[in-house]
């Protein structure tokens, strides 16, 4: 089965150096050819390469913001962090009125659909008896981390839609409801921090439900967000602090309010943290919010401002809606009218597995133990595995050779030279001086 | 077919504690075990590890893989443990103060290791060392 991915590699652009094999939290990528390469199966769309690459070869597959105008009703999805990204002396809602200035008819905030998320939440864990933390579905890189490394956990992620997904809803229905249009006249466009939201949503649209008819990368849009903010007419915001919260790490325990909760964000800390899970040391805590990206959504990969700078814009924002809130009906009826409770069953994604029965497949784990016995556990990455041990994993899947370690090729390089002189060396009895007894 | 794999173990090695128990999880990931099975196993192999980390001098942790079972075998040379029931049961813990502070050492070790494992058998010498050897039956047949 093949998994779609937004996050691609521009071909020209890659030198082959090996910063992102290292980087990349799933072993996904190797160089080959001079060129990296994403293994699909692997890869859980966190954008780490699309950061660390220093020749920006690695991009994410987005919609432009032209495709707008293939819709006759287009609105916009902007997701809780995009209005970190902009200071404006109107806040919030001058940022909304932005988006009418570059082309979109009405937004409807994703800090809304947060909101709605937040009390679904809340009620789910009131009568929830499985094992705890909860662990929260709302980043989609968590989501196939867990599938992919952690599958023992799938039970526990809640079973609860991101918020984009019920914004997504809500929006087509109101648009419709509004215009009279037909839903398929209305275009409904996220603006996306991070490219695991893009292919999230993608993945949604090919399972069946059309939740949105594109996805604009934050980066795309911002100079002309930027640009339009002159001028903006304010749209009063409709979501409170609690959904704008959610753009930033802690941001939806902040707004669950609730309960023994467990806040993690930047990959390698969330994979610490789900270790401890799995070892049932972390029962003590009702929720586990967490979040691929430093410091939450605002450190996206799709994202232009410093994470850091961000944050604290967001909280700043965030000022202006200081008790507002939506009332308990008003929320219980966005929920259902959202369907925010998911109906999809969550899945390991097996993909480690050296072979399809586990006797073939300890054959070739001992294969590999001792081939990572030879290999010099340097782990520098010049045979374009990220280290010596998925080296000797990808020899035993004969996708490499042991000669593409260039210690164990130069160590060969050397015996055969060794050869090469004691060969050299020899003569035939009939040039032999009186030394040749000596060499030999 | 078995595949056999040896952890060290040092005293009061914090640090280090889950390394190995990481490293065997991934191996299972890659053998193909079922999650739920990967898991049993691994919080045992953790539960074994920390108790050489506290209680133990020093110790190994040693695994063997076959397709029908895994054996778990955790050796240590340390106090050992006058009454095995006594430590069998929830709650018990001889671990001291200090090591209660890190948040470890509250008495579930062995009863965690007993309620993950198929089969668990424990000899113990005070003075010597304990042995510690647990099977875990595949397929599973908890789940």
């Amino acid at each position: 089965m093949g998994y779609f991915h937004s996050v691609h590699l521009e071909q020209e652009k890659c030198k082959g150096c090996t910063n992102c094999i290292k980087h990349c939290p799933t072993e996904a990528i190797r160089v080959r050819k001079g060129k990296a390469q994403i293994i699909e199966e692997r890869c859980i769309d966190c954008g780490e390469c699309i950061r660390i690459c220093p020749n920006h070869a690695k991009i994410a597959l987005g919609d432009e913001l032209e495709k707008i105008r293939e819709f006759p009703h287009r609105m916009a999805l902007p997701a809780p962090s995009f209005y970190s990204q902009f200071t404006a002396p109107g806040g919030i809602a001058q940022i909304l009125g932005a988006l009418i200035r570059v082309g979109f008819d009405a937004v409807f905030e994703v800090a809304l659909a947060a909101e709605v998320v937040s009390w679904a939440t809340r009620r789910f864990l009131e009568n929830y008896q499985g094992p705890r933390p909860l662990i929260s579905a709302a980043c989609p890189t968590v989501v196939s981390l867990i599938q992919v490394r952690f599958p023992a956990l799938v039970g526990q992620v809640a079973p609860i839609e991101p918020p984009v997904n019920v914004a997504a809803r809500l929006a087509r229905a109101e648009a419709v409801q509004v215009t009279g249009l037909p839903p398929e006249k209305i275009g409904v466009f996220f603006l996306s921090p991070c490219p695991a939201k893009i292919t999230a949503l993608r993945r949604a649209n090919a399972a069946g439900e059309n939740l949105v008819d594109g996805i604009i990368p934050i980066l795309f849009i911002f100079r002309d967000c930027r640009e339009a903010l002159k001028g903006a007419r304010k749209i009063i915001p409709r979501a409170g602090p609690g959904g704008v919260w959610w753009g930033r790490s802690g941001g939806e325990s902040a707004a669950l309010g609730r309960g023994k909760l467990l806040e993690v964000d930047g990959v390698q800390n969330v994979i610490k943290v789900l270790e401890a899970v799995e070892r049932e040391e972390l029962q003590d805590f009702d929720y586990l919010e967490a979040q691929a990206c430093p410091g939450g959504c605002v450190g996206g990969a799709l994202m232009v401002k410093n994470p850091f700078g961000a944050r604290q814009n967001l909280m700043f924002l965030t000022r202006d809606l200081a008790g507002k809130s939506l009332t308990e009906e008003e929320l219980a009826g966005l929920a259902q009218k959202g369907a925010w409770r998911s109906t999809r069953e969550l899945k390991p994604r097996p993909i480690l597995q050296l072979s399809e029965d586990i006797s073939s497949a300890l054959v070739k784990m001992q294969q590999l133990e001792s081939t990572a016995r030879l290999l010099p556990g340097l782990d520098c990455g010049a045979c374009g595995s990220p280290n010596c041990r998925a080296l000797a994993e990808d020899i035993v899947r004969g996708q490499a050779l042991d000669t593409d370690c260039i210690f164990l090729l130069r160590e060969r390089v050397r015996v055969l030279a060794e050869e090469v002189v004691a060969l050299a060396r020899k003569l035939p009895p009939s040039m032999a001086g009186p030394e040749r007894s000596n060499r030999d | 077919m078995a595949l056999e794999l040896t952890f060290a173990v040092q005293n009061r090695d914090f640090k280090a504690a889950g390394d190995g128990v990481s490293e065997l999880k991934r191996v299972l990931q890659e053998v193909g075990f079922s999650p739920g099975f990967i898991r049993r196993v691994a919080i045992a192999a953790f539960e074994a590890e920390m108790n050489i980390v506290i209680h133990a001098y020093r110790g190994r942790l040693q695994v063997r893989i076959e397709p029908h079972q895994i054996v778990l075998l955790a050796e240590d040379e340390g106090p050992g443990i006058p009454d095995v029931a006594l430590a069998m049961q929830e709650g018990y813990s001889t671990a001291p103060p200090e090591i209660r502070e890190m948040g470890f050492g509250a008495g579930m070790g062995l009863p965690n290791i007993q309620r993950c494992a198929d089969k668990l058998e424990i000899r113990s010498e005070v003075g010597r060392g304990t042995f510690l050897r647990a099977k875990f039956i595949y397929p599973d047949p908890k789940n």
